[in-house]
C-alpha cells in the first residue's frame, strides 16, 4: 500500500486523478475500520491532513461551505445557529474521541445509508463540491448517493466541501439505536421546516439502500400546510394530518433485516421519529419550542 | 538466558510495593488504594498486549469460516513460502501424544483434527516477523471442508438421527446422560412435587430464553512465550488460573510441568472468559518450533472467537402457592447450550440445577438442568455461571405468581425468602447468614428517584435534558411515549468451587528486615484480573503482621497454585491463605523474639502477643520489641496450602449433597423509563443491597457491586451475541454491535453493604462479585415489564419485542 500526502489541494487533485483508485483519508474513522477489519485493501491511501483549508468552514449569506475535514465536534460548537439539523446528527456520532476526527466529507465519501449526517443534509438541503483536475461541479444532495455505498463522484474526483444551506426555520433530527449514546443507527429521520419557502425536507437514514427523502410525506405535509394556512396561523397541526405524514414517512422506507434490526420495526421507528420531530419542530416554529440541554 | 520482556512501563515480573503512611495501617476493613488503579486511568499500565521481546516473531491463528465440517485437506505450501513466515503449524505437527486440552473434560483439539464442530474453530498457526505478514500467509492457507449437518438446538441435539458433536465419548459424564449430545445432566428431586401441586390454589408457568452473553473484557487474548535453553518455555500471559493453564498447557508441548514457567502479566479483566485456554499453547508451540520468543495478541474481532461466552438458556418453569402465598412446589428443566466443547458445562449444570429455585423456601421441588453439545460457539464460565441464567427466570415466575395472587411482589418474596438454617434443594443447610428478608427491604424503603428528570424549569421556560430520557443523544423522545416502571429482584449464589472439587490455595509469606524496616512479601499464582486482589493481599499482611510495607511478588508458576479467579472466590481463598500463613510467620517470628529477648520481660513467655505498628506487643498494648530488632539477621519465609471446609458432588439421581461451600445474595431494585412506542429503554436507578460478611475494602466492594449491577443491565437490553440459527455463524463479533454499556447507559448504583459475618469463613468475609449480576437482569425486566405490560420471557429485550414488530 502506497501512501500519499499531497500538500496542497492542488497536488491532492493531481494525485487522485494519477491513481483514481487512491482512497482519501482524513479522520479516519470509517477508512481505518475497514483496513483494520481488512474488509479492504486500498492500493494507495491518500492522507489529506496537510490540506488546512478542508478543516475550515464560511459562513455565506445563503449556505455554510463546510470544509470536507470540519469535525463533527466543530459543527456542535460552531454551527449550531446556521446548521442545527447537523449540530443535532452530529451529537449522535459515535463517541467525542471520533467526533473530533470524523467529518461530513468522509460521511459522504462512505455513503453508508447508516451515515449520520446524511438526513440532515437531506432535510436541510445541501450540495456537495465535487474538484478533480478536470474541474470543480456542485452536486446537489438529492443525487448524491446512488446506491449502497455507492455515491455519485468520479473516480478522479474529491469531495472539497458541502454547502448546506443555512437554517431559515427550526430542524431536528432524532436516530434509533438499542445503546442510549455511541451506537451505529437502526435508523434516522431529519426533519427540516423552511418557512421562507413554506416547504419541509426530510431525511431517512438506515432505512433504504442509500438515505433517502421521504417525498410524498414531504408534498402531503407541504399541502397540508398550505390549503390550512399552518404557515400563517402557527396553529397545531391536526393529529390526522401528523399522522399521515408519518405513515407516509414510514412507507418510504425500504429497509431490511438485519443484526441492528427488523425492517418492521425500521419502518415502525420511522414512523415515530417523523411525527415527534414534525411535533418538535412546529412547536419551536410556533415560538413555544423547549430548548434541549445536553442535545445542542 | 532468555531477556525478560519488556514493556511500555512496568513490566510483567516487577514487584509492586504498596507502602502506607505511618498514620494509615492499611490494614481489613480500609479503602486503601490499589496498586494498579493510577496507571490503570491515566493508561499507562502495562498489559499483556504491550509486551515486547527482541527478536520477537507474531503468532496468528486461522480459523475456521464454517461451523461443522469435515476437513478433507489442508494446503500449507504458500503459506510457508512466503517472506518473512518462520513457521506453519497444523494438528499434524503436534509433538505429543495429547493433543487436546480441556477444563474438566479434555475435548478441545489444540488444532483442529479432521473435523471442525464451531465456527472460528482454530486450525492453523503461523508465525511470521510480522503480524500482517502472518495474517496475510495464514489466508493463503487452503482449507478443503465438506460441511455437516448442524447440531444448533436440544431438538437437533436429540433427534433419533442427530449427528454425534463428539463420538466415541469416553468421559466420565457419558454414563449418565440420555443422549451422547448433552455434556452432563443433573436432576434435583426433594419432596414430592406432584403431591405438593395439589395443594397449590395458584400454578404459574413459564417458558424464558436468556440469550448468549460474552464477557467482554477490554483487554484481548494476549501473551508471549519465549522459548528457553533447556527445551522449556517461558510463558507470559493474561489469564484467570495459572496452575489451571500449566495442567493443560505441558502435556500437549510434550514438556514436564516445571519446564513450562509461566508468569502473569498484565490482565484487562476476565469475568470467567480466561478460564478456557486460547493462545496459551498456540504461542509455545510456535516459539518452540523457531526458537524464538513469539507474541499473540488477538484482536477484537477475533477475541469473540477466542474465548467461551456465557451459556445460553431456554427453561420451563412451574411454581405453585397457597393463596395466602406460601410456595408448596417447584419444577423446572433448564437447558443450556454448550456449544462445540465441554468447557465448564458440567459445573453450570451443577451450578443451574442447584440454585434453581433461588433464595426461597420451597420442600418439594422438581429440577433438571442439562448442557447440551452443539456446533454453536463453545459455552463455559462466565460471571455468576447458571445461576445468573436460573435467577433471570425463577424471578420472573415471582412476579407472575405475585400478579396471580394479587400480592406485592415483594412481600411475596419475603414470605418465602430463605433464612439461616433453611434447606436448599440438595438437602444442604445454610449454615450462616441469609438475610434475603432484609435485603429486599432494603433496596424497597429507599426514596424513588424523582419523576421526569428530563425536565427542568428555568426563567426562559423549561427545558429537556435528553440525557435523562431513552435513546440517550439520539434525541428520540423529549418525553413522548416514556413511561416509568420500577421491579424486583433477588438472588442466590454460591461462592468457591463445589460438587467436592478440592478448592485450595497457596500462599507464600516471607518477612525480613530491609534498610532497618520490617517487609512482609506475599507470593501467590492468584491471577490479579481487577478484583483488587493483590489490594485485599496486603491488607491482611499488614493485618495480620503489624506492618506498613508490605510487597506483592509477581503471581507466577514458582509458588504453589492459588486456585482461579473466579466463582467469587479469591478473597475468601488466597486471602484465607495468606492469612493462614501470615499466621505461620507471626509464630516463627515470636519464637524468634522470644529466643532473642524472652529473658528480657516475663510477658514473653506468658502473655498473648500481637504484631503492630511494626512492633512485638502484648495484648495489654506493651511493647515489648521493634520487629526491626526480632527480625535483624534473619528472614522467615513460609509457603502453606489452605483448604476451605469440603464439599460433596451431588448425587447423580436426585442431586442431595452438601455441594456448596459457601452463599453470596443481593437484592436490587430497578427503575426505568421506557419509551413505549419505540421500544428504547433508560434505567434510571438500579438500587442493590447486598451482604458482603465483611468488607476488606470497602470501596472495592462498592466498586465490584457496581460492576455486577452493570454487567447484568448489559445482558438486560443489549448485550448479546447473534449466532445465525441456519449457519451456526456468529453474527456480530464487534464492538460495533455487541453493544455493552456506556456510561449514558449506567445508571446511578445507590449500595447497601450489609456485614453479617460468615463464622466459617477468614474474617467472616463473603466473595462478593458475582451475586450482583444475578438479580440486576430480573429487577429491569420486572420493571420494563411494569412499565409495559407485556410478558417478556426473554432478555436481551430488544425494541421489537417491546413494540411488537
Amino acid at each position: 500500500m502506497d501512501f500519499l500526502r499531497p500538500a496542497s489541494w492542488e497536488e491532492a487533485l493531481a494525485a487522485k486523478a494519477e491513481h483514481p483508485t487512491a482512497v482519501p483519508i482524513a479522520g479516519g474513522t470509517d477508512v481505518m475500520v475497514e483496513i483494520n477489519f481488512d474488509h479492504r485493501r486500498p492500493e494507495y491511501l491518500m492522507d489529506l491532513n496537510r490540506i488546512g483549508e478542508l478543516s475550515e468552514w464560511q459562513v455565506g449569506p445563503d449556505a455554510v461551505r463546510l470544509g470536507a475535514s470540519v469535525p463533527y465536534s466543530a459543527v456542535m460548537e460552531h454551527l449550531r445557529a446556521e446548521l442545527p439539523g447537523l449540530a443535532l446528527a452530529s451529537h449522535t456520532v459515535a463517541s467525542p474521541q471520533i467526533r473530533n476526527r470524523g467529518g461530513v466529507g468522509g460521511n459522504l465519501g462512505t455513503a453508508s445509508p447508516a451515515g449520520d449526517a446524511h438526513p440532515a443534509l437531506l432535510a436541510a438541503g445541501a450540495e456537495v463540491e465535487a474538484a478533480s483536475v478536470r474541474g470543480t461541479r456542485m452536486i446537489p444532495i438529492d443525487d448524491f448517493y446512488t446506491g449502497v455505498k455507492r455515491n455519485a463522484l468520479a473516480p478522479d474526483e474529491l469531495i472539497r466541501a458541502v454547502h448546506i444551506k443555512k437554517a431559515d426555520g427550526p430542524q431536528q433530527y432524532s436516530k434509533v439505536g438499542t445503546r442510549n449514546a455511541m451506537v451505529i443507527a437502526v435508523c434516522a429521520f431529519g426533519l427540516a421546516l423552511h418557512p421562507e419557502t413554506r416547504t419541509v425536507r426530510t431525511g431517512i437514514g438506515s432505512a433504504a439502500p442509500t438515505p433517502v427523502r421521504a417525498r410524498e410525506a414531504e408534498e402531503f405535509l407541504n399541502a397540508a400546510l398550505e390549503e390550512g394556512g399552518f404557515w400563517e396561523s402557527g396553529k397545531i397541526i391536526t393529529p390526522s394530518v401528523a399522522k399521515q405524514f408519518a405513515q407516509l414517512a414510514a412507507g418510504a422506507c425500504n429497509p431490511i433485516d438485519d443484526v441492528r434490526g427488523t425492517a418492521a420495526y425500521r419502518r415502525h421507528a420511522v414512523g415515530i421519529m417523523a411525527r415527534r420531530t414534525l411535533g418538535w419542530t412546529w412547536e419551536q416554529y410556533r415560538g413555544a419550542g423547549r430548548t434541549l440541554e445536553g442535545a445542542a | 538466558m532468555a531477556l525478560h520482556p519488556r514493556a511500555a512501563s512496568v513490566p510483567a515480573g516487577t514487584p509492586t510495593k504498596i507502602t502506607q503512611g505511618s498514620q494509615t495501617r492499611g490494614g481489613i476493613g480500609e479503602s486503601t488504594l490499589r496498586p494498579d488503579g493510577t496507571l490503570k486511568v491515566t493508561g499507562e499500565f502495562a498489559y499483556s498486549s504491550d509486551m515486547w521481546h527482541e527478536d520477537m516473531l507474531w503468532g496468528h491463528t486461522l480459523r475456521s469460516t464454517v461451523a461443522h465440517a469435515e476437513i478433507r485437506s489442508i494446503d500449507i505450501g504458500e503459506a510457508l513460502a512466503t517472506p518473512g513466515v518462520y513457521a506453519v503449524l497444523t494438528y499434524d505437527d503436534l509433538p505429543a501424544e495429547m493433543k487436546n486440552y480441556g477444563l474438566e473434560i479434555q475435548d478441545t483439539p489444540v488444532l483442529a483434527h479432521g473435523k471442525v464442530r464451531h465456527h472460528g474453530e482454530p486450525v492453523a498457526l503461523v508465525a511470521a516477523d510480522h503480524p500482517e505478514t502472518a495474517r496475510r500467509a495464514a489466508a493463503k492457507i487452503r482449507i478443503d471442508y465438506a460441511e455437516l449437518p448442524l447440531v444448533t438446538d436440544e431438538e437437533s441435539a436429540t433427534a433419533p438421527d442427530a449427528i454425534l458433536v463428539h463420538e466415541g465419548r469416553t468421559d466420565h459424564h457419558i454414563g449418565h446422560v440420555p443422549h451422547p449430545n448433552i455434556v452432563h445432566r443433573q436432576p434435583i428431586v426433594r419432596g414430592d412435587a406432584d403431591a405438593a401441586a395439589a395443594r397449590a390454589d395458584v400454578i404459574v408457568t413459564g417458558d424464558y430464553v436468556f440469550g448468549m452473553q460474552d464477557q467482554a473484557f477490554l483487554g484481548p487474548e494476549s501473551g508471549l512465550a519465549v522459548p528457553s535453553e533447556d527445551g522449556g518455555v517461558e510463558l507470559y500471559v493474561a489469564t484467570q488460573w495459572l496452575h489451571s493453564d500449566l495442567r493443560q498447557i505441558a502435556p500437549v508441548l510434550g514438556l514436564p510441568e516445571d519446564k513450562v514457567r509461566m508468569t502473569l502479566s498484565g490482565v484487562g479483566g476476565a469475568f470467567g472468559g480466561r478460564e478456557d485456554l486460547s493462545m496459551q499453547i498456540h504461542a509455545c508451540l510456535l516459539a518452540l518450533r523457531t526458537g524464538k520468543p513469539v507474541k499473540m495478541v488477538y484482536n477484537r474481532f477475533e477475541s469473540f472467537f477466542g474465548h467461551v461466552h456465557r451459556h445460553p438458556a431456554k427453561l420451563h418453569y412451574e411454581h405453585g402457592a397457597t393463596k395466602d402465598g406460601k410456595l408448596t412446589h417447584m419444577k423446572c428443566r433448564i437447558v443450556l447450550d454448550g456449544g462445540a466443547y465441554a468447557s465448564a458445562s458440567p459445573a453450570v449444570v451443577g451450578n443451574a440445577s442447584s440454585l434453581a429455585v433461588g433464595p426461597y423456601v420451597v420442600e418439594d421441588v422438581d429440577i433438571e438442568a442439562i448442557a447440551l453439545y452443539s456446533n454453536n460457539p463453545p459455552c463455559g464460565a462466565m460471571r455468576g455461571f447458571g445461576a445468573v441464567q436460573a435467577c433471570f427466570a425463577y424471578e420472573a415466575q415471582m412476579d407472575k405468581l405475585a400478579a396471580a395472587l394479587d400480592m406485592d411482589p415483594v412481600e411475596l418474596r419475603q414470605l418465602n425468602a430463605m433464612e439461616q438454617g433453611t434447606l436448599l434443594p440438595t438437602g444442604q443447610p445454610v449454615d450462616s447468614p441469609a438475610p434475603v428478608a432484609e435485603l429486599l427491604r432494603r433496596v424497597k424503603a429507599r426514596p424513588l428517584p424523582p419523576e421526569q428528570q428530563w425536565l427542568s424549569a428555568d426563567a426562559e421556560g423549561s427545558s429537556v435534558d435528553v440525557r435523562a430520557l431513552p435513546g440517550g443523544l439520539s434525541n428520540t423522545t423529549h418525553g413522548e411515549g416514556v413511561v416509568r416502571g420500577v421491579g424486583y429482584a433477588v438472588g442466590l449464589k454460591n461462592v468457591g468451587f463445589s460438587e467436592g472439587f478440592d478448592d485450595y490455595s497457596t500462599a507464600r509469606v516471607r518477612m525480613e528486615v530491609i534498610n532497618g524496616e520490617p517487609v512482609a512479601t506475599v507470593h501467590t499464582a492468584m491471577a490479579e484480573v481487577g478484583q483488587g486482589g493483590v489490594t485485599v493481599h496486603a491488607q491482611i499482611a499488614r493485618t495480620e503482621l503489624g506492618v506498613n510495607q508490605v510487597t506483592i511478588h509477581p503471581a507466577d508458576t514458582q509458588v504453589g497454585s492459588a486456585g482461579s479467579t473466579s466463582a467469587s472466590r479469591q478473597t475468601y481463598v488466597t486471602g484465607g491463605a495468606v492469612k493462614n500463613s501470615c499466621e505461620a510467620v507471626r509464630e516463627q517470628v515470636l519464637e524468634i523474639g522470644r529466643r532473642k529477648f524472652g529473658t528480657y520481660h516475663p510477658a514473653w513467655a506468658t502473655a498473648e502477643l500481637l504484631l503492630e505498628g511494626g512492633k512485638v506487643v502484648t495484648d495489654g498494648g506493651e511493647v515489648l520489641a521493634p520487629l526491626a530488632d526480632v527480625l535483624e539477621g534473619e528472614a522467615v519465609d513460609v509457603e502453606l496450602e489452605w483448604r476451605h471446609r469440603p464439599t460433596e458432588a451431588f448425587d447423580l439421581r436426585t442431586g442431595q449433597g452438601n455441594g456448596h461451600v459457601q452463599y453470596s445474595f443481593a437484592a436490587h431494585r430497578a427503575v426505568v423509563e421506557v419509551d413505549t412506542e419505540l421500544g428504547l429503554v433508560k434505567v434510571i436507578e438500579l438500587a442493590c443491597a447486598q451482604d458482603v460478611g465483611k468488607a476488606l475494602n470497602p470501596l472495592s466492594v462498592v466498586g465490584q457491586i457496581q460492576g455486577g449491577t452493570t454487567q447484568g443491565l448489559g445482558v438486560a437490553v443489549m448485550e448479546e451475541i447473534i449466532v445465525d440459527p441456519k449457519t451456526a455463524k456468529v453474527r456480530n463479533p464487534s464492538f460495533t454491535d455487541y453493544l455493552i454499556p456506556t456510561i449514558l447507559d449506567t445508571p446511578t448504583i445507590p449500595v447497601d453493604v450489609l456485614e453479617l459475618a460468615d463464622d466459617h469463613a477468614p474474617y467472616g468475609l463473603r466473595g462478593i462479585g458475582e451475586a450482583p449480576t444475578l438479580s440486576s437482569t430480573p429487577a429491569v425486566l420486572a420493571a420494563i415489564r411494569n412499565a409495559t405490560g407485556l410478558e417478556l420471557n426473554r432478555t436481551p429485550v430488544r425494541p421489537e419485542h417491546i413494540t411488537g414488530t
